[in-house]
């Protein structure tokens, strides 16, 4: 029961998020939100890229190497190919793969 | 009589035709959702909580890096406001993806409810800059690219629901998907634009933030400081001119 109370909790949030600036500045965008809405995502995606990150200690062993490797092979796959469906697969396959074998 | 029958004859066409452009513009979701939708539903039945809940959250949440958290606020039973307050600052990206949608999403009338519930990380990098087959199916279009994108990622979590008790090899690491999500669009948006100073913002602030506030405490500031420097880069530009 409260695990779907939390569910809804989440869900009408999210919802929240989404719908507010259409409610707020649909009518007429400030010239300042659109120009915030043009470069922001960028940087946002930058900080979930960070945020994935977060809990890697380098300090430790394996010293993020296995995120490190894996992160670069779907950089440099998404360089190549353009196609982020494969670059997901091989990041993640390799991924697996390094955990087990150190695992 | 026959021209109406022609015009339904077409209009029936286009309908195919916008479905079929959208369902070819969503396949390079289509992997991606699936295998972190699977990740998402291995974890959530491995917390303890089956297929039933993997696909009431993903109908009703659709919003992947909060769905992996949630997991673990379902899981340890956190409190209302905790909840809320976590899902502003996982989710709060998504108050810049709908502001940079405002302009391109009006007119979009009954589709438009919909569109902006489904807005995604995957479905605004798809969506951002398409116009679509035509202009008077743009918003149909968009409609059924974000719809497909759903459907994959609810199709996801149920299979990883249903495979996650009978999977013979372990599925550590699977979390990585979402990582390299990300790592492939920002690889993809730093290549298709001249200009890297708002990713290189992100970058640097948001580093500089998990440096000095820990790994727990880092999304709100790091949020704060990249508008307040990218509003900074916009002052300085508006003085150039």
């Amino acid at each position: 029961m409260t695990a779907a109370i939390l569910i809804a909790v989440m869900a009408l949030t999210t919802m929240a998020l989404r719908f507010l600036p259409f409610l707020i500045f649909g009518k007429k965008t400030p010239a300042y939100i659109s120009y915030l809405g043009r470069v922001l995502p960028q940087a946002i995606i930058a900080l979930l890229v960070v945020y994935c990150l977060k809990d890697v200690s380098f300090a430790d062993a394996p010293h993020g190497i296995p995120e490190i490797i894996a992160g670069g092979a779907v950089a440099a796959m998404q360089a190549w190919k353009r196609n982020p469906v494969m670059s997901i697969l091989l990041g993640t396959a390799l991924y697996m793969i390094m955990l087990h074998v150190i695992g | 009589m026959k021209p109406s029958i022609n015009w339904i004859m077409i209009s029936t066409m286009s309908n195919r035709q916008v479905l079929s452009k959208a369902f070819y513009r969503s396949l390079p979701v289509m992997a991606g959702y699936i295998v972190l939708g699977t990740g998402f539903g291995i974890l959530l039945r491995n917390a303890g909580y089956g297929v039933v809940w993997a696909f009431a959250m993903s109908c009703f949440i659709f919003a992947g890096s909060m769905q992996y958290v949630g997991i673990s606020l379902i899981a340890g039973g956190a409190g209302m406001i905790t909840t809320i307050l976590t899902t502003i600052m996982v989710n709060a990206r998504h108050i810049f993806y709908s502001i940079s949608m405002i302009d391109k999403y009006k007119g979009a009338g009954k589709y438009k409810p919909y569109m902006i519930f489904a807005l995604t990380d995957e479905t605004y990098s798809l969506l951002v800059d398409d116009k679509g087959p035509s202009e008077e199916t743009l918003n149909k279009y968009r409609f059924f690219v974000s719809m497909f994108n759903q459907c994959y990622w609810i199709i996801g979590s149920v299979i990883g629901s249903l495979l996650g008790a009978v999977l013979p090899f372990s599925t550590a690491g699977i979390e990585f998907s979402m990582t390299a999500l990300f790592i492939a669009s920002f690889t993809e948006q730093w290549l298709t634009s001249k200009d890297h100073s708002s990713a290189v913002t992100g970058l640097v602030c948001t580093v500089l933030c998990l440096i000095v506030c820990g790994p727990d405490n880092f999304l709100i500031p790091s949020m704060l400081l990249i508008t307040l420097v990218l509003t900074l880069l916009r002052a300085r530009e508006e003085k150039k001119k």
